[in-house]
């Protein structure tokens, strides 16, 4: 059964993006074109007509697919089931585990399978391996083991992970980096801001990696609570980074991040603050989900 | 007079060109405020000093690009003082050389697909002229056909690469999804593998020697012309909906076979949206034209990205393609052959179990059409960077996607039907 959420955002993003996309015109200094106004006039027109419709529908429960039948048993390890699954173990990980220098990127899952559960809901045991994306190819393969359940209510409630990697402790080398990286943007003055990383080209420079790693990490903690058994998440860029002002020595940065679902195809785009430090580790404060205009026109990059 | 001044102008142009041989750009890090000041006494016009990051606080670094002439003086300087520092840029003009490199690359257009720039994305002009100059080098082996118009008036390009008439034919779409640019830039390089291994490849030069190969490189243009003007992340066509105001209908989703399942959406917004009737859109309906009035295609690729992944029917059904097992050992071999270049693994499998139900998409129709080898390639990668793969990355997909891409021809033209 397609997450009510899902199908929540899916009507409700045509109409409140327009409102989005008006509020940001209205504080921009950019000349507002002709083609602008018209589509702020025929905006405001057609929120003002949807307006009666905008809060969250009760909808038709949509028909049950095949992905709801997906098999229980033992499962094929590189199709979809046991990998979305092992994906959301993955997120998991990098909430625990992930900083400016240490992503978890999924190797292959070895097994896998499935069974549903006496509380409702379906329980994932996984046997697979990680790789380390900060050390590139060169890096070696932790193995883990997880168990994820999803749940089965009403509404989306987040996937419950245990996870055991092995030799996860041995991998500490990153501390000297983590180090010269917070002793460079903890001061005051440090006020760090891009956009758009990587580029449509696929660029990201040396300077990036670590606050790319860091909207990562940040968006697993999204991603591992937005997962079901019918989404497969990945980040797709750092739109951007802004940092504030450092709070209690936390690095404090605000991110906006673009997210694909692979079986809706969509992209969706989170508003998030997080703060980290070699000590604590990331930590997010706060989460906002932003409409993404559809139909919109938009600067190009 | 006036050729007194043309001739200084040149000798300026020649002699007086400034060159940063040997230049260096060095880190400083002075401890103390003491330090600070001795940085700030160095005569930076004799030694010909350009501060990066002039001296100011201990905390900050001191970035100062220092010419080849000086440097010897600035490092006895350093080691005296006892003042740390490192090299950031060993030589100022090579990183210059690179960049004048790359600026000349995008400035300049090929004239030839030998000066074609393989290794970066390009935009739909420069696909065009790329298509252009190949036929035109390859007049013998290649032609462009015009299969329809896009919604806004594109042309439909199919390159054929042909050696005789009334040949069986093997097709290959690739950015049908528009955000999906690895395709395009993967096909531009097979297609000028095909002209360049033709003659000299053996299998190759056996495959075009019964089959034609069709190729197309761009599938959805206005699609593609929207994620370079206003949003990377485009999928579908760009054809309004009436009665909504959302763009666009999933190219891949548009087809008869399986058409308004639940493997895809009836909602204009969404990125799997079905469009209002089968083959509606005029870029799915051109390779539907095509391939009936053809009528003796023998195998159909669609190249799509991100997954790493090689896909048979169907998407919209569990029952097994009536060809599964030859379906999926090809894609065994297939994968094995592309995993052997740079060990990129891939996952294969029918649609529907591999990577999700999706109903009404392109395989399933072709298949139905009687095209027994049709397959839907995932191309790199798996997530890291999804849609926005680094050019770096452009031709090592290609070549191994080539790879398979052979096997199945081969196997094609090794089991005719």
């Amino acid at each position: 059964m397609l997450c009510a959420h899902w199908s929540r955002l899916r009507r409700v993003s045509s109409r409140s993006c327009c409102a989005t996309a008006l509020r940001s015109t209205h504080s921009s200094t950019r000349l507002s074109s002709s083609p602008e106004r018209i589509m702020k006039t025929f905006c405001s027109v057609w929120l003002l007509l949807s307006v009666v419709e905008l809060s969250p529908a009760q909808e038709p429960p949509l028909p049950e697919t095949a992905e709801d039948m997906a098999s229980t048993g033992d499962l094929e390890p590189t199709h979809y089931p046991a990998r979305r699954a092992a994906q959301v173990a993955l997120h998991y990980l990098n909430t625990r585990h992930g900083s400016p220098f240490r992503v978890f990127g999924l190797q292959q899952v070895h097994k896998a399978s499935a069974e549903d559960v006496e509380a409702g809901g379906r329980k994932y045991k996984l046997d697979f391996s990680v790789t380390d994306w900060a050390s590139g190819s060169a890096g070696p393969a932790l193995r883990c083991s997880a168990d994820v359940l999803f749940p089965r209510t009403e509404r989306h409630s987040a996937p419950d992970v245990k996870l055991r990697c092995e030799a996860l402790q041995q991998i500490n080398r990153t501390v000297q980096e983590e180090e010269a990286f917070y002793q460079k943007h903890i001061p005051p003055d440090s006020a760090v801001s891009a956009r758009d990383i990587p580029d449509s080209y696929g660029n990201m420079s040396e300077e990036m990696q670590p606050f790319w790693r860091l909207a990562r990490v940040a968006a697993s903690f999204i991603m591992l609570r937005e997962s079901s058994e019918n989404t497969e998440f990945n980040m797709v860029q750092m739109a951007s980074v802004t940092q504030q002002e450092s709070s209690e020595e936390q690095l404090m940065l605000e991110f906006v991040v673009l997210l694909h679902d692979l079986p809706s195809q969509e992209i969706v785009q989170w508003k998030l603050l997080a703060s980290w430090s070699p000590d604590r580790g990331v930590r997010v404060l706060q989460t906002e989900w932003q409409p993404r205009c559809p139909h919109a026109t938009k600067p190009p990059n | 007079m006036r050729g007194l001044l043309v001739l200084t102008a040149l000798f300026v142009a020649v002699f007086g060109k400034v060159t940063f041989e040997g230049d260096q750009v060095l880190r400083i890090t002075a401890q103390d405020a003491e330090q600070i000041a001795l940085l700030k006494e160095l005569p930076e016009e004799i030694l010909g000093l350009d501060y990066w990051m002039p001296p100011s606080r201990v905390s900050l670094p001191v970035d100062v690009h220092v010419p080849f002439h000086s440097l010897q003086a600035v490092r006895v300087f350093l080691a005296y003082h006892q003042i740390p520092y490192h090299v950031m840029i060993e030589n100022v003009q090579d990183l210059l050389d690179d960049e004048e490199r790359e600026m000349v690359k995008y400035r300049s257009f090929p004239r030839s697909t030998d000066d074609f720039v393989y290794t970066t994305y390009h935009d739909l002009n420069s696909i065009n002229s790329f298509m252009d100059m190949l036929v035109a080098e390859n007049s013998n082996l290649v032609s462009k056909i015009e299969i329809g118009k896009s919604y806004e008036g594109r042309s439909l390009d199919v390159l054929k690469f042909s050696t005789g008439a009334n040949r069986p034919g093997i097709w290959i779409d690739n950015g049908i999804h528009s955000r999906e640019w690895i395709t395009p830039a993967s096909a531009i390089w097979s297609a000028k593998k095909i002209v360049t291994d033709y003659g000299r490849d053996p299998v190759l030069t056996d495959i075009l020697n019964n089959y034609d190969i069709f190729l197309e490189i761009i599938a959805n243009p206005d699609g593609f012309a929207y994620t370079h003007s206003n949003d990377r992340m485009w999928r579908k066509t760009r054809k309004p909906n009436p009665g909504s105001s959302c763009v666009g209908v999933d190219p891949n989703r548009n087809w008869e076979v399986g058409f308004g399942g639940s493997g895809a959406s009836s909602n204009p917004c969404s990125q799997t949206y079905h469009g209002p009737s089968v083959h509606s859109e005029p870029e799915v309906k051109a390779i539907v034209d095509f391939v009936k009035s053809h009528g003796k295609l023998k195998a159909f690729l669609s190249i799509h990205s991100y997954s790493q992944m090689l896909l048979y029917p169907y998407g919209y059904t569990s029952t097994p393609a009536k060809d599964q097992a030859e379906l999926h050992e090809l894609a065994r071999k297939a994968v094995s052959e592309l995993q052997s270049l740079h060990n990129t693994a891939y996952t294969y499998g029918s649609v529907i179990t591999t990577i999700y139900q999706a109903d009404g998409i392109t395989i399933d129709w072709t298949y139905e059409q009687g095209i027994k080898y049709s397959y839907t390639f995932e191309l790199r990668d798996t997530g890291r960077y999804g849609f926005l793969l680094p050019a770096n990355q452009i031709v090592p997909t290609a070549e191994e996607t080539w790879l398979a891409l052979m096997a199945i021809m081969e196997h094609t033209r090794n089991n005719p039907y």
